[in-house]
């Protein structure tokens, strides 16, 4: 039987179009064994949520550099509620304050990656996750 | 589910096949840079437009080294990504040799039982995935773009016998008559396989969807065409014996590994240990060693 690979899901919305440090994360990913569906740019949370189940997405990673994450962050959480599919992994990369970070981890985004976080961290708060689940 | 080759997943999978075979298959395969994806972006949206539902299997190649993957097509399709209409689904090969997943042929089966009138399966184009396309697919656009070189070599031999269309994209670049010219005099040579299909070599430039209604044509063309011969019942018999022989070989060697000692991890790690040679190790798992 062969093994149980966990998606990750890649995404940017809105007009935030700094892609480096999506691309890099997505890298890191791979070379941790995941498969990485870069959804790439100007994504809307209703384009988010239709790749998150037509990919069987296990975790979805928003990267956000543009300021914008109070914006559009809270209504993937809400359509993710709507289609029942809230209890894939929620993380969030890139610029956010401390205060929105808070905020948003109350809201249902599962952790947040700031600037200084290591792409290493990523993958094994991923794969630990995952063990969680027990898969 | 069916990724992982869960227990239930073929089951399930058994009781859809009476809702499969109505989807037109189409698959598409080509070197990686021809264009692939924009080409099947443009083509959905062409059916689209013609009232057919659509299904997308994107297949991207799995790292030999870690075993993950970027599956980057859906980002050429985001025209399509709140239609509910269209599904795309992306796909790893997950080291499956030939490169097109046996699980692919499955996924198109769900989406063909899912009453897609048409499933697009788009490949990662080196190898011998170009041949495993077309054992699953109805109809198989091969595509190739000027400036590879004098390389029609970059199309390999078997897909030259097999494909059903052969595209040239980005035909507004120089040396695209060329390319054409070239495909035509190799599909000349080319032994007949006694369809009685004319293939086509069309050129298109898939970014400005110039030339794709002319495209779909085509493969509504040969939709009728395999009707009206005989060509999908003959085809759907290769597809079986094809996944016939490819999950026996996947279980007889799930269960041999099962019936032995640690699930064949001692001989496994004797093997990578440099103690005995692969030869030696698939007799020891088979009990057939001799001393």
């Amino acid at each position: 039987m062969a093994e149980r690979k966990i998606r990750v899901l890649l995404a940017k919305l809105g007009l935030d179009s700094h892609t480096v440090g999506v691309t890099v994360i997505a890298g890191a990913l791979r070379d941790a064994g995941m498969e990485v569906i870069y959804t790439g740019l100007r994504q809307t949370p209703d384009m988010v949520v239709q790749a998150a189940i037509q990919e069987d997405a296990d975790v979805i990673g928003i990267s956000s550099l543009s300021g914008a994450q109070m914006q559009h962050i809270p209504k993937v959480l809400a359509r993710l509620r709507e289609e029942s599919i809230d209890d894939k992994l929620v993380v969030v990369g890139g610029v956010i304050p401390d205060e929105d970070a808070e905020a948003l981890q109350i809201e249902g985004v599962d952790k947040v990656f700031t600037m200084g976080a290591r792409t290493g961290d990523i993958a094994v708060y991923i794969r630990e996750w995952w063990e969680q689940q027990g898969r | 589910m069916l990724e992982e080759g869960e227990d239930g997943a073929l089951t399930g999978l058994r009781t859809l096949l009476p809702d499969a075979g109505r989807a037109h298959l189409l698959g598409i395969t080509g070197p990686p840079g021809a264009g692939k994806s924009t080409l099947v972006d443009r083509v959905v949206s062409e059916l689209r437009r013609r009232n057919k539902t659509v299904g997308v299997i994107a297949i991207d190649p799995s790292s030999p080294f870690s075993g993950g993957a970027i599956l980057g097509d859906r980002v050429r399709m985001q025209t399509h990504a709140t239609d509910t209409g269209v599904f795309i689904r992306s796909m790893a090969t997950r080291g499956q040799l030939g490169g097109l997943a046996r699980t692919s042929f499955e996924a198109t089966t769900v989406l063909d039982a899912m009453g897609y009138d048409v499933v697009l399966i788009e490949t990662v184009g080196v190898g011998q995935d170009e041949v495993d396309v077309v054992e699953l697919a109805h109809t198989t656009t091969v595509v190739s773009i000027p400036g590879m070189g004098d390389d029609i070599q970059a199309i390999k031999a078997g897909i030259l016998e097999v494909g059903d269309c052969f595209v040239v994209n980005k035909a507004d670049l120089p040396g695209a008559e060329r390319v054409a010219m070239q495909l035509a005099a190799m599909l000349h040579l080319r032994e007949s396989s006694g369809e009685n299909w004319e293939t086509p070599i069309l050129k298109v430039e898939a970014e400005k969807a110039r030339g794709i209604d002319q495209l779909v044509d085509i493969y509504e063309a040969h939709r009728a065409h395999l009707a009206s011969s005989g060509g999908l019942v003959r085809k759907a018999v290769r597809r079986n014996e094809r996944v016939f022989h490819e999950l026996l070989r996947e279980r007889t060697a799930a269960q041999a590994l099962h019936a032995v000692e640690g699930g064949g991890e001692p001989v496994l790690a004797a093997l990578r240990a440099g103690e005995i040679d692969p030869y030696t190790a698939v007799d020891r798992v088979l009990g057939e060693e001799h001393d």
